[in-house]
């Protein structure tokens, strides 16, 4: 199966606001932030339909999350997770003296994972942390 | 609540002719009372110590929007000096920017009672009053700038006083403001365009009306209002080489207009931080700058309704922060440090700039010699109050230094022979080599209380120790007969009080800080006819240009001002 | 007949809309239609009534379930861990009102806590800048009406502070500006093709990362000196234009956000942002405004401000106030190791922070005080839920432009339940007398 390196970012959406707000625990904040949003060409490299789950890995962690088409894009090179657990098992904690850890930019490899589940954040965060 | 008999000290209170004689005050239920009416009072020994009413401040920014900016855009104002809480006092920190503990403590270290906070955007009211409600200790309240606020340039280009005045008053209530503060009229409004007003008839752009308009308008409306304290106003080109001409220009607005109120308030008109506008010259080389002082006060000295207070220089590293935005735009391009800047939507604006007042420069020592001749050159000093215009000519904290250099000759010589590099030169082109005057301290008293308590309309509270008055007393440990020969006796005394009683609580106890005391917020309510011209106005500005809607910009509830003292002012005549 | 609340302020975003319209059933009680408000704020409102809301403490057993325990015990179990601990961190403070975060910075005075709010993940960037460089800027009510040039840096506000596009930034008719969003140049830019980069009428989708040459070739632009074919992935024909407008305007402002202030750069981005908005002064009016994100942790800053003299990254450990971000700041407070306990209340760093830092909170002695279950309470030894600020309690809140707004009570919470003020002063009694009888 083929794998791709991309350069990752997150940010806000508002439907990762709402969730939010409806509640972390639900699934519908899974569906909002446990995605990875990638150009069509990224797809094409990967060799995968849109709605995917894959696993998204960094020198700092790896993560499921389902890969489904740039919603606003096309963002060549870039690839998005939403704001949250998800993005954060991955970004790069340094903070590099100035107390805010690199959020936006982290190289990433990104390979197929069809069987494996995406986890809910409390799920998830239990997972890695407890 | 304690009684107090405050006994043997040398007590100055200029409203009561008291001149250094050893009499007794005495405080019950929180007010000043003739020494007999105490029973088993708590005597507090002043013996060889200097006894005055506590001290009032009629123009500090301590506490608001700009001020705050300037704390959290300087942690370097902070370093080696943030201290640990001890006692009742918790922690502290800042130089020329205090955190408001720290402000509180300084008053109250240096027996003051009161404090005005000079410059308070209305938008942002919230912020001024939630800093005033977690400083403890003294009483403060706070003026809403109104010089560059759309309303009021809309009704004085067709000179609607009366609307002005309706106006004023409804946002002195939404605000909880104290009174009518003009900072740099119209310029600051032109800012906005990145312009400015340099001279009192310069037209502001778009609303077509000039400073003097607006000056004269506001002087009105607060004499048709009655109010408490006068109009208080920082002028067109503040620090410009030159600018003396437009200061008198702006005086000048003022004249034959008479007080109006019941407050015993004698002057329409308040000029802040005078040294900034007392410059000659076209340049702030030595060769071309030079002192107009004489010639302002002399202009004052010859009028009986304006006041002022001096602004001096301390010749420290400090903050600058006004609301007049375009200055400090212009001080950032002289320095080059750091610069924050806020316009505020229809109201004003403001800027802060660190600065260092260098004395190895001509420049700051000339500065810091304009100041001490604006309390100098002053005839009557019930009309010239002490100020730093704290933190914009010096810190807080130096006061006591200031009243240093006016009471002493000789420390002022030392300065200029010891430690301005430029002493001769500042001798030459100011006046301060001319002036041997030294401020008694019964002047001092009058330019530190019965002065500014009487122009804020607070003269039957205080100033003074006459019974009646609010139980506010300082105490230091100062000898007037024995304590002269060395004039740094003076800065030490009245930066350390031995006693401070505030509002008949005993706050300052051989130097310590033993109470929190009762702290107020005053306030004017000024109650005017139904106008419905002017609230439909209110009500259209805020549906089309305000961010805010009209209900949620009322200032309301005990957490911004838990312990009001609000001063009823009637003008529906 | 539904009661209906105006002027009701969305405690969700630094936008601080406070126009909501809130409709109520007759009984006064139940919350039935937001009006007004954005998807995101509406949510908040409905949400903050869901039947399967968490009403009381709870504490996580051995075995990893939840046993409900009262106030009280709560109080007394925060209080002890937080004296107990040498090097607590008080964290969040930006979902909650200016008064209770004047109660959490006498607390955190008291025990000695490291104390820090979201702005550490958010714009502390922009505070460490502007503590290099000043800011010049102005309300947002400046903007609707004056602005004729309006630039998003790194900022997507069409789905991050989805009403402030229509209510302050580019479809107002203001004062001055009465065509509203043809009275505007509109400019963004964003390595992607954002929601908001679909409405401006440039968008520069520079490549990630690269936003300090961007700005650096803005600012020589400006000056009209010469630029290299391309900087950042944009022409330079296109940054010549981009200048040319700049100065054109009558008023330019620039709205800036994580963009910036999360890439590699960090501060220095913002510096010389803020440094661009300085040289157009020179030129013609500008204002830079960062984008805020919680509606009040513009308020913690303030609040710290005049009580500490700092905005955040505060270590009172010593007794008394030092700033030093990358030193007292949470991140890498938690990665050095340095904590002992971890108290939480107006945020997630469960969801918002590191991963590697939210295992460092998973160890410690922990307390979260949050409305909702929340990665952050899933992962804390004690749960606190408490009243919605600026729902089931009013409370002041400062706007991204620092202006402050009290935001209101529409409903009450539910029956027993303490606000967070009210929580935190439980805490605080309890903590003076535990220090008391030390
Ligand atoms: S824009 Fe922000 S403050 Fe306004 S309604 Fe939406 S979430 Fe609330
Ligand atoms: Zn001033």
């Amino acid at each position: 199966m083929a794998a791709i390196q991309i350069n990752l970012i997150s940010g806000r959406t508002i439907q990762q606001g709402v969730a939010m707000e409806s509640g972390k625990e639900k699934p519908a904040y899974r569906d909002a932030c446990g995605i990875l949003e990638l150009d069509d060409a990224e797809f094409k490299r990967l060799g995968i339909f849109k709605n995917t789950n894959v696993r998204v890995s960094s020198e700092f962690g790896t993560v499921v999350v389902k890969a489904i088409g740039a919603t606003q894009g096309p963002h060549p090179g870039l690839g998005w997770i939403p704001m949250g657990p998800w993005a954060n098992a991955l970004v790069d904690p340094n903070t590099y003296s100035t107390g805010m850890p690199t959020f936006k930019g982290t190289p990433v490899t990104v390979d197929v994972a069809e069987n494996e589940t995406v986890l809910d954040a409390i799920a998830l965060i239990t997972e890695e942390c407890l | 609540m304690t009684d107090y008999l405050i006994k043997n000290g040398f007590v100055f209170d200029p409203v009561q002719g008291i001149n250094g004689d050893k009499v007794d005050v005495a405080i019950k239920d929180g007010k000043i009372v003739d020494a007999g009416d105490v029973t088993n009072p708590t005597i507090i020994d002043a013996t060889g110590m200097t006894v005055m009413a506590a001290a009032v401040d009629i123009h500090a920014h301590v506490a608001g929007p700009k001020v705050n900016m300037g704390r959290n855009f300087r942690p370097e104002d902070k370093l080696f000096n943030c201290t640990a809480g001890s006692g009742m006092k918790r922690m502290e920190g800042g130089f020329s920017v205090p955190t408001v503990l720290r402000t509180a403590y300084l008053y109250a270290r240096m027996g003051f009672g009161f404090s005005m906070e000079a410059a308070m955007p209305p938008l942002y009211a919230r912020h001024t009053h939630e800093e005033i409600r977690d400083t403890p200790i003294i009483d403060q309240g706070a003026l809403p700038v109104f010089g560059n606020n759309w309303f009021v340039l809309e009704y004085l280009k067709e000179n609607e006083i009366e609307n002005t005045a309706a106006y004023i008053a409804w946002l002195l209530n939404q605000t909880k403001g104290f009174g009518v503060k003009c900072v740099n009229p119209g310029g600051t409004e032109s800012w906005g365009w990145g312009l400015n007003c340099e001279t009192v008839d310069d037209v502001v752009p778009y609303f077509d009306v000039t400073p003097r308009q607006i000056v004269s308008g506001l002087i009105e409306a607060n004499e048709y209002l009655g109010l408490p304290h006068c109009m208080h106003v920082h002028g067109n080109s503040l620090g410009e080489p030159g600018n003396y001409g437009i200061t008198l220009d702006t005086l000048k607005i003022a004249e034959g207009v008479k007080p109006q109120n019941d407050f015993g308030r004698e002057v329409v008109l308040h000029n802040t931080h005078l040294q900034f506008h007392c410059y000659g010259g076209e340049s702030y080389a030595s060769k071309s700058f030079e002192s107009k002082s004489k010639e302002v006060v002399n202009y004052i000295n010859s009028v009986d309704n304006i006041s002022y207070d001096l602004g001096v220089v301390t010749l420290d590293e400090t903050t600058t922060m006004t609301a007049d935005g375009p200055f400090e735009h212009h001080l950032s391009h002289m320095n080059n440090l750091k610069w924050a800047n806020t316009d505020v939507e229809l109201e004003t604006g403001s800027g802060i700039v660190p600065f260092i007042y260098n004395p190895k420069t001509f420049i700051a020592g000339a500065q810091w010699a304009i100041g001490l001749e604006c309390g100098l050159f002053i005839k009557d000093p019930m009309r010239a109050y002490i100020t730093t215009d704290a933190p914009n000519a010096g810190p807080l904290c130096r006061y006591p230094r200031v009243y240093k250099w006016l009471m002493s000759a000789k420390a002022r010589d030392d300065m200029l022979d010891n430690t301005l590099k430029y002493g001769d030169k500042i001798r030459e082109r100011c006046y301060i080599g001319e002036l041997d005057r030294e401020i008694s301290l019964y002047e001092l008293a009058m330019m530190t209380r019965a002065g500014p308590a009487k122009t804020l309309g607070l003269s039957h509270m205080f100033g003074s120790l006459k019974p009646g008055l609010e139980g506010d007393v300082a105490v230091y440990p100062y000898n007037p007969e024995t304590d002269t020969d060395d004039p740094e006796k003076i800065e030490y005394a009245f930066g350390n009080a031995a006693y401070l009683i505030k509002g008949g609580k005993l706050i300052v106890k051989e130097g310590e800080i033993v109470d929190m005391g009762n702290k107020r917020t005053f306030w004017v309510n000024a109650k005017v006819n139904e106008n419905p011209m002017v609230e439909r106005d209110i009500s259209e500005k805020f549906r089309r240009y305000y961010t805010v809607t009209q209900n949620n910009y009322t200032v309301e509830g005990p957490h911004f001002v838990p312990n009001p003292y609000v001063i009823e002012v009637d003008a529906t005549k | 007949m539904a009661k209906i609340v105006t002027d009701v302020v969305c405690p969700f975003c630094g936008t601080l809309c406070d126009d909501l319209e809130v409709a109520l059933s007759d009984d006064g009680k139940e919350i039935l239609e937001v009006y007004n408000a954005c998807a995101i704020g509406a949510t908040k409102f409905l949400h903050s009534q869901a039947s399967d809301r968490l009403t009381r403490p709870q504490k996580k057993q051995e075995d990893g379930s939840w046993k409900e325990v009262t106030y009280d015990e709560a109080a007394d179990y925060t209080a002890k861990m937080l004296v107990d601990a040498k090097k607590p961190l008080m964290y969040g403070w930006s979902s909650t009102s200016c008064s209770a975060q004047g109660v959490g910075a006498e607390i955190g005075e008291e025990v000695g806590a490291c104390m820090d709010n979201t702005a550490t993940v958010c714009h502390g960037s922009t505070l460490i800048a502007v503590q290099d460089v000043g800011v010049p800027s102005a309300t947002l009510g400046e903007i609707a009406n004056r602005a004729d040039r309006v630039v998003f840096w790194g900022c997507n506000p069409a789905h991050a502070h989805p009403r402030h596009m229509s209510r302050y930034s580019i479809f107002p008719r203001g004062f001055f500006t009465g065509k509203g969003s043809k009275s505007r140049q509109m400019i963004v830019v964003d390595p992607r093709n954002t929601d908001t980069a679909k409405m401006a009428d440039v968008h520069l989708q520079l490549e990630q990362g690269h936003d300090y040459e961007l700005l650096s070739a803005i600012r020589v632009a400006i000056r009209g000196e010469k630029l290299p074919d391309v900087v950042a992935g944009i022409s330079k024909e296109q940054i010549y234009e981009v200048a040319d407008t700049l100065k054109s305007g009558r008023f330019a402002v620039i709205f800036f956000g994580m963009g910036v202030t999360h890439s590699l750069g960090k501060n220095h981005n913002i510096d010389i942002a803020i440094s661009v908005t300085r040289d157009l002064n020179d030129y013609t009016k500008a204002a830079i405004v960062p984008m805020r994100g919680h509606y009040n942790v513009t308020g913690s800053g303030q609040v710290w401000g005049w009580q500490f003299g700092f905005p955040f990254c505060l270590d009172l450990t010593r007794g008394f106030a030092r700033y030093n971000p990358g030193d007292s700041s949470s991140n890498d407070l938690l990665v050095r190791d340095e904590l002992d306990a971890v108290f939480v209340l107006g945020s997630d760093p469960g969801a918002h922070f590191p991963v590697r830092s939210v295992k460092k909170i998973a160890q410690l002695p922990s307390v979260c005080i949050d409305p909702h279950i929340t990665p952050t309470s899933a992962v804390s030894k004690m749960h606190v839920p408490v009243a919605f600020v600026g729902v089931e309690v009013g409370g002041c809140a400062y706007r991204m432009d620092n202006v402050p707004i009290e935001t209101k009570k529409v409903v009450e919470p539910p029956e027993g339940m303490l606000t967070d003020e009210e929580f935190l002063q439980l805490v605080l009694n309890r903590v003076r007398e535990l220090k008391g009888a030390a």
